[in-house]
């Protein structure tokens, strides 16, 4: 099975999903997905070790070599955002059974979790693929299933956000469509690694730039970067709360994989003529998002909300990083990309916890929660200062390599702009720690404690991996070096 | 000739897609977008894409349509008028759009020029090898289900996920799944006889026509989708003129669930058969000595599972549109 490994992180939910229909018992299904996840994860770990160790991995399905037939190419940076998801997936999923207990209709929990492994599938599969076409039919796979996942919401509003993003979602896919269509048809083939080699050949074409604008313009539609972001607060407010965390830990970070995959692997934006526009439209693009959503989200009176539009600003610092394009830019992007699905999933697990015991996520039922929960508001507290960047926090390396990044290539001023969007980010996470420890909880409106172990327990392991990862940042900080190596140095070894 | 039938079908296409937009009822749209399907779909044969062409007709013009009347009957005909909205934002956006694709094809090659970089690259061992490779006629099922069939597997992935998502947002309080028939009153007060009697005597025939275009495919047009398709439309069609109690008695729901299931796991567990022994996934030459009886075995498996699994999710889909409308329409 080893000569599989570079399959089986993403066959194992793909097969594991319709076997998963057969169990009637939400228990048993919730069970089985976990184990299903679980193996995915165990799969994309030795994957990453042994990318680090043999370099790329190639594996030819069906038995075709490319570029006839479709192959899996994995090198650091897949194997690097392969494991982040599946680890996600499975701590979000292991966490998922009392919050959708909670927040799900009994009769969707069977399948609830059915389409929760086809989502996780679909993820796993755009990242691990080296195929243009094939990382369309995965994001065909993974989207579907969100808009389902995000509609089981506990309200009708649900359905709203759902069919908002349902519209929003297919126009990206479908721009994703037309530049890999545009791309076939320029080139003749599919396989990532060949458009690279012969992309370049046809030299200055309007077909090649009209391919590349869709492909960008889908991708930031499913990234939600500023101005194409209007689908997310709705989702990740109305989507049950295990879904936001689930979505909020891995589909954005997928999206930026496939634009840094994209930008640099395929298209080699680095020499193309398009560099230098690009350059200021990401980075723009990004400042504003960090500013904008940190704003909205000072004045949101729901924290779920508030940490929606915290991910829009969140989105926009990985934009800035794209934006910058250098090896250390590029390296920033991915770890922080690995550090804020660290902190989303820590925070809205821990929203998850609050919603399940006070009903809601508005500042005024939350009043005073900290003495009421204190192990979750203390993980909540963890993960909010890791958004902040407090140096002890993974957030703080992301931060610190991002400003390191830009004062690199002398853009003092985006230094500086990141630094002071950053307190902003203070802003939001202490006016939840106000309201979390310093005012009294609303008397008599306290529901029963449902027991909710696991739950609890994957919030604070996540919060402690915040910890961990801000003090042996070796993983995400080695990894991503040689991976943005590799994007850069892919045309002069 | 064709420069002219082209003509015709690519005005007739704007036309139906302009009357969309400005159309403003309901059933009238769902007519307009049936014909809009007819119409791609002619028009796909004329650009020899048949295959493409059986699929948009069979899904496009028929299946699709049909889900959308089963909603028009629960939501009512008429769209609220949107007082005072100015899409001029939207207008924008889509003109910036437009003329972005059209500076795409300012460098495109000409359509149907043999030294387009299409025909040159990966295509000519398709079209010439395939078929001492995989023993298959069709060069287009040889792609599909065995060059890269990784990817017909997403497919078929995507529809049995469009499945799970109607039963997950369709599904009503206490019952899982996609429909609960016996909560729905037989409707006796307009029997529709003649439709009835006629209709009966066709569905053999489609049933029929759908396993030929399903092992057929082979050799022509057709496959798993296309069979799939057709099998579901004589199904949905008995259930539109018998009502959904009557037709819940023949295929339960609960076994067109697993189906759909069942089908997507005939694929995968094909593919995991030769990893099995070694292979790389979906590499079917492990299932015979003879390396073309055993892509030919493997391509009729996985059109197999593609036929089941498209047939049953099209059938929970009506099974759940239906639903709605029984439990809401009395």
């Amino acid at each position: 099975m080893i000569s599989h490994l570079a399959v089986l992180p993403v066959l194992l939910p793909l097969v594991g999903a319709p076997a998963c229909v057969v169990l009637r018992r939400p228990g048993a299904a919730w069970a089985f997905a976990c184990g299903v996840a679980f193996l995915a994860f165990v799969a994309a770990s030795h994957l990453l070790v042994q990318t680090r160790e043999l370099g790329v991995i190639s594996y030819a399905l069906g038995g075709w070599a490319a570029p006839w037939g479709i192959e899996y190419r994995i090198d650091l940076l897949n194997a690097l955002v392969l494991v982040l998801v599946s680890a996600m997936g499975m701590t979000v999923l292991l966490a998922s059974r009392a919050s959708v207990r909670g927040e799900v209709d009994p009769s969707r929990h069977s399948l609830f979790y059915v389409a929760y492994l086809l989502c996780l599938a679909g993820l796993l599969g755009i990242v691990a693929t080296g195929d243009a076409f094939n990382l369309f039919v995965f994001l065909e796979i993974s989207s579907l299933a969100t808009y389902a996942l995000v509609a089981c919401g506990r309200d009708r509003r649900a359905l709203i956000a759902a069919f908002n993003y349902l519209i929003m979602g297919t126009i990206g896919a479908t721009f994703i469509l037309i530049g890999i269509g545009f791309l076939y048809m320029t080139t003749g083939t599919l396989n990532m690694l060949d458009l690279a080699v012969r992309l370049p050949q046809l030299g200055e074409s309007q077909t090649v730039f009209a391919a590349y604008a869709f492909i960008v313009v889908g991708v930031c539609l499913k990234l939600a970067l500023f101005p194409l972001h209007l689908w997310l607060p709705g989702t990740y407010t109305q989507a049950p709360s295990i879904v936001t965390a689930f979505l909020a830990a891995t589909a954005t970070k997928v999206a930026l994989y496939v634009l840094v995959r994209f930008s640099f692997s395929v298209f080699h934006l680095e020499t193309s003529r398009l560099a230098l526009s690009l350059e200021a439209i990401f980075i723009t693009l990004g400042v504003v998002a960090a500013f904008a959503g940190s704003l909205v989200a000072i004045y949101a009176t729901d924290l779920k909300r508030g940490l929606a539009w915290s991910s829009i600003a969140q989105v926009g610092y990985m934009a800035i990083s794209v934006g910058i394009g250098t090896a250390a830019g590029l390296q920033a992007g991915l770890i922080h990309l690995f550090n804020h699905a660290l902190m989303k999933g820590a925070l809205f697990l821990a929203v998850a916890a609050y919603v399940l015991r006070v009903g809601g996520t508005t500042f005024r039922e939350l009043r005073g929660i900290g003495q009421r929960m204190p192990l979750t508001t203390a993980a909540f507290v963890v993960g909010g200062l890791s958004l902040i960047g407090i140096p002890g926090t993974a957030g703080f390396i992301s931060k610190w390599y991002l400003v390191m990044a830009a004062m690199e290539s002398e853009r003092w001023l985006l230094a500086f702009l990141v630094v002071a969007s950053s307190l902003l980010t203070a802003v939001y996470i202490w006016r939840f720690i106000e309201v979390a420890y310093l005012e009294k909880p609303e008397s008599g409106k306290a529901s029963p404690q449902k027991p909710a172990g696991m739950l609890l327990t994957c919030t604070l392991l996540l919060a402690l991996a915040n910890l961990y990862f801000g003090f042996d940042t070796r993983l995400p900080v080695s990894t991503s070096a040689g991976a943005a190596a590799n994007l850069l140095g892919a045309r002069t070894p | 000739m064709e420069l002219a039938v082209n003509i015709v079908l690519l005005s007739l296409l704007v036309t139906t897609a302009a009357a969309l937009v400005l159309v403003r009822g309901l059933l009238a749209s769902i007519m307009l977008t049936s014909i809009y399907g007819l119409l791609s779909a002619s028009f796909f044969v004329i650009m020899d894409a048949v295959d493409v062409a059986f699929t948009e007709a069979a899904v496009g013009a028929g299946v699709s349509p049909l889900l959308l009347l089963l909603s028009v009957a629960v939501i009512g005909r008429h769209e609220a008028r949107n007082a005072g909205a100015r899409p001029l934002f939207a207008v924008l956006l889509v003109g910036i759009t437009g003329a972005l694709l059209i500076v795409g094809t300012l460098d495109m090659p000409a359509f149907g020029r043999a030294d387009a970089p299409a025909h040159l690259h990966v295509a000519p061992r398709y079209l010439l090898l395939s078929g001492e490779e995989t023993g298959i006629p069709n060069v287009v099922t040889s792609v599909l289900a065995s060059y890269r069939a990784y990817d017909t597997l997403g497919e078929v992935i995507v529809i049995f996920t469009a499945g799970v998502a109607v039963i997950l947002i369709l599904a009503s309080g206490t019952h899982r799944g996609s429909a609960r028939p016996h909560s729905a009153p037989v409707d006796t007060k307009d029997p529709h006889t003649i439709l009835q009697v006629v209709s009966k005597t066709m569905i053999p025939f489609m049933l029929l026509f759908a396993f030929y275009v399903q092992f057929h495919g082979d050799y022509g047009p057709g496959g798993g989708f296309q069979a799939g398709v057709i099998f579901a439309s004589g199904i949905i069609l008995y259930g539109l003129l018998y009502g959904l109690p009557a037709i819940c008695r023949v295929i339960r729901p609960p076994v067109v669930e697993l189906c759909s299931a069942l089908g997507v796991l005939v694929y995968g567990v094909t593919g995991i058969l030769s990893m099995l022994q070694g292979r790389p996934f979906l590499d079917y030459s492990v299932l015979a000595d003879d390396p073309i009886r055993a892509q030919q075995i493997g391509i009729m498996v996985i059109e197999l599972g593609v036929g089941i699994t498209v047939a049953s999710v099209l059938i929970v889909i009506y099974y759940a549109f239906a639903n709605q409308f029984e439990t809401n329409g009395n």
